[in-house]
């Protein structure tokens, strides 16, 4: 049965701008150079390599990651010109063909 | 010839292993809507010059005062590391965060086209390092860094 990874959001003014936090969990973010200390055997890597993320339905940011991002990984970004009722989505995909979205409203 | 448990097994890992070099070679990628490929060979070296030179096309980074850095001075867990960045530059199109002493370094890259130029998160780190920021904006690196002291490494040693 697959995992069911959610995203969370926030977002706050914040420094002129509005502020998203958004967190993907569960996810591993395994590097793939850890070996398991029970069996020996490497851990094989599955961590997210791309997270885009959309202000009212623009890209405006694209993360491009590896297995050094910590598990579950939390992403602050900030929006420009953003205001309340503002569409925000989050897009992931990993190394192991998984993907996912979320979305959210700007509110603060 | 005669299929042992055993014998399966091997066989379905190393198919599961050749798998997932090839997702990571890009060729059983799934959709996305990036333009560009994934940067592996920059995730994949040992060097931070080297990364740079295949993330950016250059390694000359140019100390900045306008990239501020918020890191802790003194991590007690190396898996998580939280890095803030911040710059006032004009023009930026991506910022870096490299790690000196992991074995690979780079460990994100972000890619600016309209958000502000900011990003946090939490990282890894196998132990003290020096952690760089590169900026690129306007076409030039720009760059600063933070020392960070590490007293559990973040790597499952």
């Amino acid at each position: 049965m697959a995992t069911a990874r959610k995203i969370k959001f926030r977002t706050r003014e914040k420094d002129g701008g509005v502020e998203v936090v958004a967190q993907i969990s569960p996810h591993p973010m395994e590097p793939g150079t850890r070996v398991d200390p029970k069996t020996k055997q490497k851990i094989p890597a599955h961590f997210i390599r791309e997270i885009t993320l959309e202000h009212n339905g623009k890209i405006v940011a694209t993360m491009l990651s590896s297995g050094a991002v910590s598990a579950d990984p939390l992403l602050r970004f900030r929006l420009k010109n953003a205001k309340k009722g503002d569409k925000v989505k989050l897009s992931w995909s990993d190394n192991k063909g998984e993907s996912g979205s979320g979305e959210t409203t700007v509110d603060f | 010839m005669t299929y042992s448990p055993r014998r399966t097994f091997l066989k379905g890992t190393v198919a599961l292993s050749v798998a997932g070099l090839a997702a990571t070679a890009g060729v059983l990628r799934a959709p996305t809507v990036l333009a560009a490929e994934y940067p592996t060979n920059a995730f994949v070296a040992k060097k931070i010059d080297d990364a740079l030179k295949a993330l950016y096309g250059s390694s000359q980074v140019a100390n900045s005062d306008a990239i501020k850095v918020k890191a802790p001075p003194v991590a007690e867990n190396g898996a998580v590391v939280p890095i803030t960045v911040d710059t006032t530059l004009a023009n930026v199109e991506s910022i870096a965060i490299l790690v000196d002493n992991n074995p690979m370094p780079l460990v994100t890259a972000v890619n600016i086209s309209g958000a502000d130029s900011y990003f946090s998160t939490f990282i890894k780190m196998a132990k003290t390092s020096d952690v760089h920021i590169v900026v690129k904006a306007g076409g030039k690196l720009y760059g600063a860094k933070a020392t960070i002291k590490v007293t559990a490494g973040g790597c499952g040693g």
